[in-house]
């Protein structure tokens, strides 16, 4: 077996980032666009994680980083979440296309 | 060789995951999914020597947000949503722009693969064991990425407050 | 007394009597207004059997020879002042008379016959380039010059026109506006004086308006008649038209000579400075071209005669002062007074005779067929003047002056003297309607018969001495020519003709007047009667003072006239000319062919219209478009109406009137038009154009905005797609370059 270097984690990040982004642009559930969302920086950290890796056990950056991505991802995805009941009571419906007021 | 397998068997479950998170008709069944994901990058993680990550992935990613997920997901009764269509009208676009942008990343990849020591393996290990990794994070994030350390505890204090205004029946 | 230094009292007497009459006329003889000034003649003569007695009181009855001194006074309340008029200016006239005769009688003794009394610069000097570049000075001054010509003149224009102002106190008793007429008489006198007397042709020009002045106020008399008006206004404008000529003559004269003073522009002429124009028409050709177009308006004749015979609208005594003895004499004694210069211009003085010739026996066959008593006679005045100018115009001056004399005599005659058949036929002036007046009134008739028989040339009395002169200088003057000859002696015989024509229908035959005119026919009063006796003793003797060198069996004495006169035109020219083919068997033969045309007319006139009066009728009506002409007067006035005053005036006032609506009105409408017209192009401009460039703004960005619209569809998932497009083609760019 041929040993597993970063280009493999990097080919996976890229994989899992498309991933999310079809998701993000194709369903019409907002909690699953959410999710396709959580599943972008999913990626996106392991990318940091492999390059983190990559560099060393004395550069950790890339694993700091991807703490504060998760952080991030934490506080988006409570307000993500309450913006989405808000709109729940008020709408009714949970899909992205119904939401349109602000066409032109 | 382990290492092989295990990466296999994880990016498998990661890649596999997302794929099933975003057909799912049912909004559970996709939040499962995307839970099997999480783990499978937890174990992506902790081949890659981030214990500290791995455990953090395992606690905040699974155990709060997807959590709060299901949670919501009971809230918002997604029974009737599980009934309509479930892609939007700009699928094929999005699809044919996301295949699109994969071909340019691998395009970056082929044009860079010089830049970085990609083909090098992952981490000698020299001698560099004598700090732990979590202890590694640890000094880095109390000293180096103090600031944005704090801005983050602030960020994560406007999102609680945020989520909480956003979530009230009556502000 | 030196009457040569008080020269000028004699224009200020009868100024003095015209100034008293305007101011104190009406106070001497107020007549009420309603009563139309209407005098016998008045009457037009087409309405046969019209009373004529048309305006006057139906209690005018009075009764034959009743001689009275002053007014008429029956049915008309006469102010008792009414004598001061008759004083006044008969007076003046007489007292101007006194004046001249002596001082012709002291300028006789002068060994020099000139007399120049300048009384002050009227027209002070402006300075101005003559035609040969000199500076010289306008100025005109009132000067008068007594010489022998214009001494014949003042003779004649106060002796003659004192018989008439005598005259018209009675022919004038009945009408209204008594005073007025006396005053323009007067007024007229002066006018006339002033210009024989003046001493340079502005003053002269003076007098020339005025007498034309007169004459329309004259001529217009009786106003309340249109036609009086009408007649007065053409007499004025045609007069006009002429004076234009002479003002222009004049003021080339000025530009060649610089002076306009008689002395010395005949010193300049004779002094050889200028020779005579023989070969082509230079400028002194031109010059006395237009100062005879002046004369021609003057004195009537071709184009401008057209006057005159609409100039017996007028009271009798103004036709007979004004259209016989003097106005009209005016032009002739112009031309005379320039003497010096047409005897240089020899193509003009040609034009001056052969205009003469035509005239005179144009109006001579108009003469042949009018029926009014007054037009025969106006038109025998304009054939008359003919003569004279005939005279200049072939270089025998004295004799024009000759015929001026012994004319002003017969013709004021036989004007005064149809006044008085007028008068006696209560206001008839068609001679169809006259007849055996003989017997009736036979003071009038007598006179007017030495009168006609002077016109007619008879030998012995006056007209035969000049007009034979003039015939045949007409003959035999180098200037003169054969044909000229001829027309005159046919013009004679016309003339005799005609005049006796005049006599048989009025005097002689039976009467034609209807019953109610013919008891009224009566013999003037003896303030008519007087003068017209005096001016028929004048017609036979005034003959005698010039008669011709062939009668040298009557010694010099006699030839006195052309001697007198013969300072005024001697020049060596003039001297050469006269003695020209002087042949006395010649003369003796034109003498008998003139004597024995004018017996034949006579004696065809007395023919045709006493013993057989029925052969004109015949002849008129075979004759009928030759008669026609000659009774419209060769449609001349016709044709004038046509082409001037339909054509010019008339015409040129609707052409005017059409420019006017059309270019001067249609401009300034045009105008707004134009200024509508830009007004909406403005307006499409600011509406298409200008708001069409903000509103196409607006519509390009909303144009251009149709497509971003589209892509803002509210949809979130949207915009996602195109952030991931965006990025990927930034991150393209960079990884390509």
């Amino acid at each position: 077996m041929h040993p597993i270097t970063t280009v493999h984690y990097l080919a996976l990040s890229a994989a899992l980032l498309l991933i999310g982004t079809v998701g993000v642009l194709t369903r019409r559930n907002i909690v699953i666009i959410l999710m396709s969302i959580e599943l972008i920086l999913n990626a996106v950290n392991i990318n940091l994680v492999a390059f983190s890796h990559m560099l060393g056990p004395d550069h950790p950056q890339g694993q700091v980083f991807a703490i504060f991505v998760i952080t991030d991802a934490v506080a988006e995805a409570a307000v993500g979440l309450g913006i989405l009941i808000a709109l729940f009571r008020n709408k009714e419906t949970v899909l992205a296309d119904e939401i349109d007021l602000l066409k032109w | 060789m382990l290492d092989t397998v295990l990466f296999y068997i994880f990016g498998v479950m990661t890649l596999l995951g997302g794929i099933l998170t975003i057909t799912r008709r049912s909004a559970v069944h996709s939040a499962i999914s995307l839970i099997v994901s999480l783990l499978g990058v937890a174990g992506l993680y902790l081949l890659q020597h981030a214990e500290f990550l791995f455990a953090v992935q395992i606690v905040l990613y699974v155990g709060g947000i997807m959590v709060l997920f299901l949670f919501v997901i009971m809230l918002v009764n997604l029974d009737l949503a599980a009934k309509e269509r479930q892609f939007n009208r700009q699928w094929l676009v999005a699809l044919a722009a996301v295949l699109a942008a994969g071909a340019e990343l691998g395009y970056f990849f082929y044009r860079g693969k010089d830049a970085f020591r990609l083909a090098d393996v992952a981490a000698a290990l020299p001698g560099a064991e004598a700090l732990g990794n979590t202890e590694m994070i640890g000094n880095s994030l109390f000293s180096e990425y103090l600031l944005p350390f704090e801005v983050a505890s602030l960020l994560l204090l406007v999102a609680v407050v945020g989520s909480v205004v956003m979530a009230k029946k009556r502000i | 007394m030196n009457f040569l230094d008080q020269i000028w009292l004699i224009p200020l007497f009868p100024l003095l009597g015209a100034a008293l009459m305007l101011l104190l006329g009406k106070k001497l003889d107020p007549q009420p207004e309603s009563e139309v000034a209407v005098a016998p003649g008045v009457e037009p003569i087409y309405e046969h059997g019209h009373d004529a007695h048309g305006g006057h009181d139906a209690g005018h009855g009075h009764d034959h020879g009743d001689a009275h001194a002053g007014a008429h006074g029956h049915g008309h309340h006469h102010s008792p002042l009414r004598f001061l008029v008759n004083l006044i200016c008969p007076g003046m006239i007489l007292l101007s008379f006194i004046f001249s005769a002596g001082a012709v009688y002291q300028l006789a003794q002068l060994p020099h016959r000139v007399h120049q009394v300048i009384q002050f610069t009227w027209l002070a000097g402006l300075p101005f380039h003559m035609a040969n570049g000199q500076i010289a000075t306008f100025s005109a001054d009132w000067g008068f010059l007594l010489d022998p010509l214009s001494s014949v003149m003042i003779l004649v224009i106060t002796g003659i026109g004192f018989l008439i102002h005598v005259y018209s106190t009675g022919y004038m008793a009945h009408d209204n506006g008594y005073y007025r007429f006396f005053g323009y008489l007067n007024l007229f006198v002066f006018f006339m004086l002033m210009l024989v007397l003046a001493n340079n042709y502005v003053l002269l020009f003076v007098g020339w308006e005025g007498v034309g002045l007169c004459s329309y106020l004259l001529i217009g008399f009786y106003f309340h008649k249109k036609s009086a008006g009408d007649a007065g206004k053409k007499a004025f404008i045609v007069n006009r038209v002429g004076d234009a000529g002479f003002v222009l003559g004049m003021l080339l004269m000025l530009s060649v000579f610089g002076t306009v003073r008689f002395t010395d522009v005949n010193a300049i002429l004779r002094n050889g400075h200028f020779t005579a124009e023989t070969a082509g028409f230079g400028v002194l050709s031109a010059m006395s071209l237009l100062m005879f177009f002046g004369a021609t308006g003057k004195s009537a004749q071709i184009p401008l005669y057209v006057w005159l015979p609409d100039a017996m609208e007028g009271p009798t005594p103004v036709s007979a002062l004004i259209h016989a003895a003097t106005m009209v004499t005016a032009g002739v004694y112009m031309v005379a007074r320039s003497a010096a210069l047409f005897q240089l211009t020899p193509h003009t003085s040609t034009v001056v005779a052969t205009i003469g010739a035509f005239t005179a026996i144009l109006a001579a066959s108009i003469a042949l067929v009018q029926n009014d008593i007054k037009r025969v006679l106006a038109y025998s005045t304009v054939s008359q003047l003919g003569y004279m100018f005939l005279a200049l115009g072939v270089g025998a001056y004295w004799v024009a002056i000759f015929h001026v004399f012994t004319h002003a005599f017969f013709k004021a005659l036989l004007f005064l003297c149809s006044g008085s058949v007028i008068h006696a036929m209560g206001g008839e002036q068609d001679m169809r309607y006259m007849g055996g007046l003989k017997n009736k009134i036979p003071v009038t008739h007598w006179t007017m018969f030495v009168g006609s028989v002077a016109i007619a040339g008879i030998p012995g009395l006056a007209g035969f001495f000049s007009k034979d002169e003039i015939l045949w200088q007409t003959y035999s003057s180098p200037q003169g020519s054969q044909l000229l000859w001829g027309i005159g002696l046919a013009t004679a015989a016309m003339t005799a003709f005609y005049m006796w024509r005049l006599m048989n229908l009025t005097f002689y035959g039976p009467s034609r007047a209807a019953e109610d005119v013919q008891a009224h026919i009566h013999e003037s009063p003896v303030s008519m009667t007087g003068p017209l006796t005096v001016l028929a003793i004048g017609s036979v003797f005034a003959g005698w003072l010039g008669v011709p060198k062939l009668w040298s069996l009557f010694g010099e004495g006699f030839r006195s006239f052309e001697s007198w006169l013969a300072p005024v035109f001697a020049s060596a020219a003039a001297e050469a000319a006269k003695e020209g083919a002087h042949d006395a068997s010649t003369e003796w033969i034109l003498m008998g062919f003139s004597v024995a045309i004018a017996v034949m007319g006579i004696t065809i006139a007395r023919y045709f219209y006493y013993h057989k009066p029925g052969i004109p009728d015949t002849l008129e009506k075979k004759l009928r478009p030759l008669h026609g002409l000659l009774y419209q007067k060769w449609y001349v006035d016709e044709i004038y109406d046509f082409i001037f005053v339909n054509g010019l005036c008339k015409g040129g006032g609707l052409l005017l009137g059409a420019f006017d609506r059309n270019v001067v009105d249609g401009g300034v409408n045009g105008a707004g038009w134009l200024t509508r017209f830009t007004s909406r192009i403005s307006m499409w401009w600011d509406t298409w154009i200008v708001d069409g460039t903000v509103r196409f703004t607006a519509f390009f960005v909303k144009m251009l905005s149709y497509p971003v619209c589209i892509l803002q569809t509210g949809r979130v998932q949207a915009y996602a797609f195109f952030i991931l497009v965006g990025a990927m083609a930034f991150l393209g760019y960079y990884v390509a370059r």
